[in-house]
């Protein structure tokens, strides 16, 4: 189908933007990178009367690093842009491990952090990691700036923390500690579609323990998942499989998966229980031989 | 606040000024007011890739890139690919090895393949496979487009490429 008519403006500066979306009125949307915007208009899932374009904004560009152990990524970083910066690679690698499951190379060249986030899809891929890895969301509006932790950010199906005329300037990721490890896995029909389940791993790594893990479930619920008890299970534990089994048996009161088109509530635990088990391997660098 | 935008671009070495509906995607620009009908409008919501076209050298998902976001913009297209002699190596392996069949699907398989070897000149089957992931053909079951973007980036690198 064909996107609704549409009135569309295109901001020229931040100021101007905010001045625009005022203008606009609330049902206005602004347009990043409208990788999954576009989609929605296609569908008539969203009538938002106007799109406030905000692709040019300088201001919510690039990739810095702040006082060595932060790095602050502007909203309208592309996908592309994550998965090759060199500061991501170094600093940020569970983002750089990431980008390769997040759609195909046509849409990571358009598709932006910002957009993704503010989207909120329970299954994409960056929600997950941003919590993960204790990333800030940097929230904007007219006046203001305020600092939202990941974990709080996502409040349900599509919804996020964001308040009216508030729109996302960059996200902060902490940068990776000695002996941290990061992985991601995930299991989709085709590559690069939407997981049917995935979930994204840190953890310290002492010898051959895990110190505090941090495992966020994605497309298994209506937002991102954090597995507190499978976490509490494997914490402080060596990866055997024992202790693999014990953290399979606590994730089954960590998730609550609603039915959807990748299959059944069973379905989506058994996928999740095979996921935590190749993601807790990959941490401590046991390789399976075909992960996804 | 309009429903109506005035754009300048270029497209294929060419500049192009229209008035469009905001709401136009890309693609249907492209066909239905220049009247280029190398890309394809497929699925229309960034699942199919029938409609890869490059925008400042970039593949895109055209049905997912609003014209009315373009202004200043460069756009190429199969056809002017195909104009240039860019491709003309892919586009000989694709006959030699029949992969196209309907053709629906190609012109953005030619673009994906052409993008991958920019920045991959010597891919695996498996980094093919997976560069073409967003591509969809419903004729050839892929193995004759993995094969001929195998064969013409052997034929880059100087080397005869799998019979």
């Amino acid at each position: 189908m064909k996107a609704p008519p549409l009135c569309y403006v295109r901001a020229a500066t931040l100021s101007e933007a905010f001045q625009l979306w005022r203008d606009a009125g609330p049902d206005a949307k602004l347009l990043a990178g409208g990788q999954s915007l576009l989609a929605t208009l296609a569908f008539r899932l969203s009538d938002p009367g106007t799109l406030v374009d905000i692709s040019r904004l300088r201001e919510l560009r690039g990739i810095t690093q702040i006082a060595g152990s932060v790095v602050r990524v502007g909203a309208l970083t592309t996908h592309a842009e994550l998965g090759r910066h060199e500061l991501m690679r170094s600093h940020v690698p569970l983002i750089a491990e990431t980008v390769p499951l997040i759609a195909h190379p046509a849409i990571r060249n358009r598709g932006t952090i910002g957009g993704s986030l503010a989207f909120a899809d329970p299954a994409a891929e960056l929600p997950a990691c941003c919590i993960a890895l204790d990333a800030i969301i940097v929230a904007r509006n007219a006046a203001d700036e305020r600092r939202i932790p990941a974990a709080q950010f996502f409040t349900g199906l599509y919804a996020t923390a964001l308040k009216p005329y508030e729109l996302i300037a960059a996200v902060e990721f902490p940068a990776a500690k000695p002996g941290e490890r990061t992985t991601i896995v995930e299991l989709a029909r085709r590559s690069g579609d939407y997981a049917m389940a995935g979930v994204a791993a840190k953890a310290r790594l002492a010898g051959a323990t895990l110190i505090e893990p941090q495992l966020v479930f994605f497309g298994v619920g209506d937002r991102p998942v954090m597995a507190q008890r499978a976490m509490a299970a494997i914490g402080g534990q060596q990866v055997l499989a024992t202790t693999i089994a014990a953290a399979q048996a606590a994730l089954e009161s960590d998730l609550d998966p609603p039915a959807d088109q990748h299959g059944s509530p069973q379905t989506k635990r058994h996928l999740a229980r095979v996921l935590l088990a190749r993601a807790l391997k990959r941490l401590v660098g046991i390789e399976e031989a075909h992960s996804a | 606040m309009t429903t109506h935008i005035d754009i300048t671009l270029t497209v294929n070495g060419e500049r192009v000024s229209r008035r469009i509906e905001a709401r136009r995607h890309l693609i249907d620009f492209l066909r239905l007011d220049l009247g280029l009908m190398g890309a394809h409008a497929g699925c229309e919501h960034g699942f199919c890739g029938a409609c890869t076209v490059r925008v400042d050298g970039a593949i895109v998902r055209g049905c997912l890139v609003l014209a009315a976001t373009l202004d200043a913009a460069q756009v190429e297209t199969i056809e002017g690919v195909s104009d240039s002699g860019e491709i003309r190596d892919l586009q000989d392996a694709f006959i030699a090895r029949n992969a196209a069949q309907c053709g629906y699907c190609t012109p953005g398989m030619l673009l994906t393949a052409a993008d991958l070897l920019k920045s991959n000149p010597a891919p695996t089957r498996e980094q093919i496979r997976e560069h073409l992931s967003g591509n969809y053909c419903r004729c050839t079951g892929y193995h004759a487009i993995v094969d001929a973007v195998a064969a013409a980036a052997a034929r880059r690198n100087g080397k005869t490429g799998p019979k």
